[in-house]
């Protein structure tokens, strides 16, 4: 038989007239009709009686998990990402009971594969348990007094998920140009057959015909969908540019005057620019030749509450980044307040700079009030706090912040001339210039 | 010097060691390597869970790509059963895993070092999975790439081990350091006779083909299985192919043995750590020295399976220190078992971050 190209010979390893050994032939039958080479056929299957087929296939075969061997064979399909190579998926109904999300997915995104549910209507490796697919009233050996709800029409599933062609048929006979159909399809295809499991289903359900088990069941024997040209095909992306680029290098154009390294914590609201002028922040005290950290909290819902960071700027190099108690902490909202309340208590000394609409919260810190959200409205009120804080501590020039400003090419959208002069009567805010303490070593 | 963040350091050396896929389902705090994977490897694709992330980058694998994937706990237990397959196909994978506060759900935006238990006992058997641990910068660009060349070198998923800090703090740091990353060599199995996909040479490791050729046939299972692929029961060459799995990692150790040793002669005591904590570890070395004691330090850059120099170091000291961000101190154990040693100490905890001042209060205690 020519379709020996594809069978090893050895014959197929299940029970007497057990319909997997024709889904075998007719696979091997089916792939002979499309003259395909079996080494440009891969055979995934999984856990179950289907998956001991392997050694009496040519083609490459996988064995894999119990109910992923669509996902296996998608990754297989999207890897090679190769029309001329054909993926073929068997499962069992256990198998695709396990694994309906990575079916419908697949059907989805519509990968090159063709997957053959081998549906006997129970687990037939374990003992004869019901699977999602045993139909109403069909007893298995674990449960005799036969199943109380209907099984899955995974077809009907499967072509409404997209799938390009999807077949049901009764597994006895040549089927095999069914599935030639099928491995033709250019997405994902998917023939269901029918079986019952010689060794438990028939004889837990004496007499019981396939066809009328079937027809009882509402399953229609029939061509669900054919046609849709619909193929999943793999992104590439051959124009990647490096992560590391000079864009990111920080010249040193300041001095500063830091002989200790010192912590910031800026703790405000979400959507005040709190992380990206902390990130600003950071890159000044580089273009001042200092070494810089910067970490953010958040809760998970990012839009909203809090937005803390926490930064450390030094003269050498920060190996811990961590800052258990800041030497400055800055408030510029009530969100901020609220996560900041514990760090201000545990302040024995240091600075905090609050703004003026807040309460004073318990801290061992130096209090100033400033008007921050007066002076910069929500949106801005973080940035310039920092402003603020260079004025006072006087660590590196204000105008570092400017050029990253400048860089980053955010001064379109504010006005940072006027949040920078601090000479300018109206944003005059007598902050005297101080050392800023340091608690770290 | 730029201000950049562990994730871009580890993205751009995983691409540049070979990594060609990017396969992910978001969690934090692995967030920023999902980003960077978007904009940076040859293919990225998004995956619907983390079973089909592992399945999907194991399909790429057997078809000759080199995945990676990035993931914190909860996603990382989904795929602990898919990752036993990928060690059993002896597939090529890096899966990047990114510890935060558990255990289940915990709380995601915090670090901590509580999954190294974990990735110990993901394989079933007690066979390891190779496990790089990042403790720097400079190790998100080197273990990266190294994560990559010994999944491939070793046929086998690596796990690159690292936590919320290492990977989401922005640091100044000297880019201009980084050495240049050659591309892994990705060797096949060639000649005429026929192709065995699990028997192996001296160095213990099957030559690989793809399943996107005709030459050869090839075989993958997950299944205990002789040196053709075929599913066996316990064969006596199925179960040798089963003991080499073990084997090969055990004398290929030394290719991927990483770790960095400060000793000082004369020191009595040895601080070892990994991770982020090895950052607190290196500060309160020096703040030590400084003020005049004498102290080592052991940082552990490869965990799995671990390597006996670490034992032979410890050995020299009469004081052991291992600090770790977690609760039962996980490396400890490994190391020195239940029974630990004398002379042995643990600085541990949970929820936030192990700080220099800890240790070295330590270390001055238990003069």
């Amino acid at each position: 038989m020519s379709e020996q190209r594809f069978l090893t010979g050895s014959g197929f390893p299940y029970c007497k007239g057990c319909g997997h050994s024709l889904v075998a032939q007719n696979t091997a039958t089916a792939l002979e009709k499309l003259n395909l080479d079996p080494l440009a056929v891969v055979l995934v299957t999984d856990i179950g009686c289907h998956g001991i087929i392997d050694k009496s296939f040519r083609t490459h075969t996988v064995h894999g998990l119990h109910g992923r061997a669509v996902a296996l064979g998608a990754g297989i399909s999207a890897g090679m990402s190769d029309a001329r190579r054909k993926v073929i998926v068997f499962i069992g109904d256990g198998g695709a009971t396990i694994g309906m999300q990575h079916l419908i997915g697949a059907a989805h995104l519509g990968f090159r594969m063709t997957v053959v549910i081998h549906n006997n209507m129970l687990y037939g490796m374990t003992g004869g348990q019901p699977s999602d697919f045993t139909p109403r009233g069909f007893k298995t050996p674990t449960l005799p007094q036969g199943v109380q709800t209907a099984g899955y029409d995974i077809c009907e599933l499967i072509a409404a998920a997209g799938a390009s062609y999807v077949s049901r048929i009764i597994g006895v006979g040549d089927y095999s140009d069914t599935l030639a159909e099928a491995f033709r399809a250019k997405g994902f295809s998917l023939v269901e057959v029918m079986e019952i499991c010689p060794s438990y289903g028939v004889k837990s359900n004496p007499g019981m015909r396939l066809a009328s088990v079937v027809e009882e069941a509402g399953l229609a024997v029939k061509v669900f969908a054919k046609g849709r040209d619909k193929s999943f095909e793999t992104p590439t992306n051959s124009s990647s540019a490096s992560l590391i680029n000079p864009r990111l290098a920080v010249e040193v154009k300041y001095e500063h005057c830091l002989e200790k390294p010192v912590s910031i914590m800026l703790s405000g609201s979400a959507g005040e620019g709190v992380q990206s002028a902390a990130e600003v922040f950071a890159k000044a005290a580089m273009t001042a030749g200092l070494h810089a950290t910067k970490k953010g909290s958040y809760p998970v819902t990012v839009g909203v509450g809090f937005s803390a960071s926490e930064i450390i700027v030094s003269p050498r190099l920060i190996l811990y980044t961590g800052s258990p108690v800041p030497d400055t902490l800055i408030v510029t909202s009530a969100d901020g307040l609220e996560y900041a309340r514990l760090t201000a208590r545990k302040m024995k000394g240091g600075l905090l700079l609050i703004d003026q609409s807040l309460g004073t919260p318990e801290t061992g810190a130096e209090t100033v009030k400033l008007p921050f959200r007066e002076k910069a409205g929500g949106r801005y009120c973080a940035l310039y706090s920092t402003f603020c804080y260079l004025k006072r501590s006087a660590i590196f020039p204000p105008e570092a912040v400017k050029e990253v400003l400048l860089g980053d090419g955010m001064s379109v959208k504010a006005n940072f001339e006027a949040l920078l002069n601090f000479g300018d009567r109206r944003h005059n805010l007598e902050i005297p210039q101080k050392p800023i303490p340091s608690n770290l070593e | 010097m730029a201000l950049v963040d562990g994730s871009r350091l580890i993205t751009e050396a995983c691409v540049r060691a070979g990594a060609d896929v990017f396969i992910g389902y978001p969690i934090t705090p692995a967030n920023l390597l999902y980003l960077y994977a978007t904009r940076r490897y040859p293919t990225m694709l998004a995956a619907p869970d983390e079973i089909t992330t592992l399945q999907w980058m194991s399909g790429f694998s057997a078809a000759g790509k080199l995945p990676v994937t990035a993931t914190s706990f909860p996603g990382y237990s989904l795929m602990a059963e898919s990752i036993n397959m990928a060690f059993m196909m002896e597939l090529p994978m890096v899966v990047i895993l990114v510890q935060r506060l558990g255990p289940a759900t915990g709380t995601a935006t915090c670090g901590a070092q509580g999954d190294l238990s974990v990735v110990q006992g993901t394989l079933s058997g007690g066979f390891s999975l190779p496990t790089l641990c990042i403790s720097s910068m400079q190790d998100c660009w080197d273990l990266s790439a190294a994560a990559v060349a010994t999944s491939v070198r070793l046929r086998t998923p690596v796990i690159l081990l690292t936590s919320k800090e290492m990977v989401m703090t922005l640091l100044s740091f000297d880019t201009s350091r980084l050495k240049e990353i050659k591309p892994v060599e990705k060797s096949r199995h060639s000649g005429e006779g026929p192709y065995f996909p699990y028997r192996a040479g001296e160095d213990l490791v099957p030559a690989f083909l793809p399943v996107n050729q005709s030459k050869f046939q090839v075989r993958l299972t997950a299944s205990t299985h002789d040196s053709r692929g075929i599913l066996q029961n316990t064969t006596q060459e199925a179960v040798d192919n089963t003991r080499r799995l073990q084997a090969k990692l055990d004398k290929n150790l030394e290719s991927y043995c990483f770790y960095e040793l400060d000793e000082e002669e004369g020191a009595e005591t040895v601080i070892v750590s990994y991770d982020v904590t090895a950052q607190a570890a290196r500060e309160a070395i020096q703040r030590l020295r400084g003020e005049g004691k004498k102290i080592s330090l052991l940082v552990s850059k490869t965990l799995l399976p671990v390597p006996r120099i670490y034992l032979q170091i410890a050995a020299r000291y009469r004081r052991v220190v291992i600090a770790e961000e977690n609760l039962t101190g996980q490396w400890r154990t490994l190391l020195f078992g239940a029974a630990g040693r004398e002379g042995l100490s643990g600085i541990n905890g949970i929820a936030k971050t192990i700080a220099p001042d800890e240790i070295v209060k330590e270390v001055l205690g238990l003069e």
